[in-house]
């Protein structure tokens, strides 16, 4: 039934609970969702008759009155998350066949609340990337089309097939990671809500590690309250990530819909960039409008360092990525490619592995890790960071959320920007500095660019402040009223 | 800093990524780019700023130093290429390392 798929999580959880529709039909309904848009290449592994049997455990339990929060719920997971008994890829050649014997700590957080797996979404190589073109399963389309442009357009990366799922209606949700704005950029480009939590707030075990000081899981939903709903069930205190936060886990939901009367949001103005397009700049202008009119003052805040946050995370991420990957080297899982020595055998795997953009990082970070160049790239970039997580206490100080746009374009055509690494990376402009820092931040759908393509607005919050971007997030929402309909959809 | 094709071929080792001779040009182009552009770092006064080392201000916590996890030799060799089973031994294969 196609209604189903256009059904909220709130409304699905409403109506289960109701016993209105069961899990089962709204599950096959985006199952069959599922199979109709293979051409988005959203998934890289389906599990329909895993999704089947989840739904029917869920339709037991909620005739038993003791469903989870997220019960018989469809969501899509990004394969990144380790999935137990289920291929695990991170989109890369080097884990072919790999099969996780465990499942990562979110998504049994998530399996545990009730919520159905319809399968493993695509993404850039290793979640390196902002266009889900360097995966080696092929790129994935946005659904969105530009007005009377026919080419296929990038969803954004490197969540890219769970922002997809989501839009086009094949899933009602999807975990997505965050290292550099890779929850946030495709959701702008894709007209959804992704929030990436605070560095702590959710356990990173199990997840294929991509910078581990960056690294943030969150969820991507068709509106802030699933979003509330699904980040509720992913978070949580791991003992098995020690810089997950032992905290508890708020009622996210109830943040939605209090006033935001006198709440002080700051506009940095280090954040308007020489040559942005008008239409974001206007986008800006027109969210500043919305909170000014539900009762929120605006502070003009200074975050002198934001131009040098790109250099620097393309060393501190890179020399992350150097270690974390060191593990994949042909012994344990994944591919081997054979070599006359160990050494040989090694290099082969790895060069046959990985794709072009993860072996440039790997070797850049392998450079600014190395013996005479450590002091001048690596330390020198974290003391920037030191800087930049500085710029947002002091702007904290005077206002109690941040406003900016979430990505300097609307989503561009697939191969526009390939050639050009640094092109690429700008994309991340607005998103990266939040990585750096640790804080919250969520993109909100807030408008249509000229040619009808999805535009964001990011909020930033003080750490382990979801509650109040989810607040602020609901204005907008509200304000923005944004109902519009990618042209493909299941 | 100005990379050389020598200084590639000892990245790359470091890495054990094998890079073919007629990509090296090509390679030594593109990180030289990423390096100019990160290189813009220099202009900003770091000094007395301590580098940033964890995300989050936590205490890291002390657990007890006791086996929580394990005993599965079989799942743990069930993603290995060619591995001597649990009942052989259980070990991972690689290549003849001694003569």
């Amino acid at each position: 039934m196609r209604g189903l798929t256009d059904l909220t999580i709130a409304d699905a959880r409403a109506q289960l609970r109701a016993k209105k529709i069961s899990s089962r039909e709204l599950t096959q309904a985006h199952v069959d969702a599922m199979a109709r848009c293979r051409e988005l290449n959203a998934f890289i592994t389906e599990t329909p008759d895993r999704a089947l049997s989840m739904a029917d455990a869920a339709d037991k339990a909620l005739k038993g009155g003791d469903g989870g929060t997220l019960a018989g719920i469809p969501l899509a997971i990004k394969d990144l998350f380790c999935t137990e008994g289920v291929l695990t890829t991170a989109a890369s050649h080097i884990l072919d066949g790999f099969r996780p014997p465990y499942e990562s700590t979110v998504s049994a957080n998530l399996w545990k609340a009730g919520a159905v797996m319809l399968g493993k979404t695509n993404l850039d190589e290793f979640a390196m990337g902002s266009s889900n073109t360097t995966s080696y399963y092929g790129p994935v389309h946005n659904p969105w089309r530009k007005r009377g442009d026919n080419r296929p357009l990038v969803p954004g990366g490197s969540s890219g097939g769970s922002a997809v799922a989501v839009a086009a209606r094949i899933a009602m949700g999807a975990t997505g990671t965050d290292t550099g704005g890779s929850i946030r950029q495709p959701a702008a480009f894709c007209g959804l809500v992704g929030l990436k939590p605070t560095y702590g707030r959710c356990s990173r075990w199990g997840i294929v590690a991509f910078a581990s000081s960056l690294d943030q899981a969150g969820p991507m939903t068709r509106t802030v309250r699933d979003a509330a709903i699904m980040l509720g069930a992913m978070a949580g205190h791991d003992p098995k990530d020690s810089t997950s936060v032992p905290r508890p886990v708020p009622d996210y939901e109830a943040a939605l819909g209090q006033s935001i009367k006198g709440l002080r949001f700051g506009i940095p103005k280090e954040y308007r960039l020489d040559g942005m397009a008008p239409e974001i700049e206007k986008l800006w202008q027109q969210g500043i409008t919305w909170l000014k009119a539900a009762g929120a003052e605006p502070v003009d805040i200074s975050l002198p360092h934001t131009k040098h946050a790109l250099p620097a995370y393309y060393i501190i991420a890179p020399a992350e990525a150097s270690s974390n990957l060191a593990r994949y080297d042909g012994v344990r899982f994944g591919l081997r490619v054979p070599g006359d020595s160990l050494d040989g055998m090694y290099e082969n795997t790895r060069a046959k592995g990985f794709g072009a953009e993860v072996r440039r990082r790997v070797l850049i970070g392998t450079y600014v890790l190395s013996a005479g160049y450590y002091d001048a790239y690596y330390l020198k970039a974290q003391r920037v960071r030191s800087l930049i997580a500085r710029d947002f206490t002091e702007a904290y100080r005077k206002c109690d959320v941040i406003l900016t746009p979430t990505a300097p374009s609307a989503a561009f055509a697939i191969g526009e920007k390939a050639d050009d690494p640094i092109a690429m990376y700008l994309n991340d402009v607005f998103t990266v500095t939040v990585n750096l820092a640790g804080l919250p931040g969520i993109s909100v759908p807030a408008g249509l660019s000229a040619d009808g393509l999805p535009l964001g607005l990011q909020l930033i919050g003080r750490a382990f402040d979801e509650e109040t971007l989810f607040c602020v997030a609901d204005v907008v929402e509200k304000a923005a009223n944004f109902t519009a309909k990618p042209s493909l959809n299941g | 800093m100005a990379l050389d094709k020598a200084t590639v071929v000892r990245i790359a080792t470091l890495a054990r990524i094998k890079v073919a001779d007629q990509d090296l040009d090509r390679m030594v182009g593109e990180l030289q780019t990423i390096l100019n552009w990160v290189e813009e770092l220099n202009s900003v006064n770091t000094e007395g700023v301590e580098p940033m080392t964890s995300a989050v201000e936590v205490t890291l916590p002390m657990r007890e130093d006791r086996v929580s996890d394990g005993g599965y030799a079989a799942k743990v060799l069930a993603n290995a290429t060619e591995p001597v089973s649990v009942g052989e031994g259980g070990f991972f294969t690689v290549p003849k390392v001694v003569e």
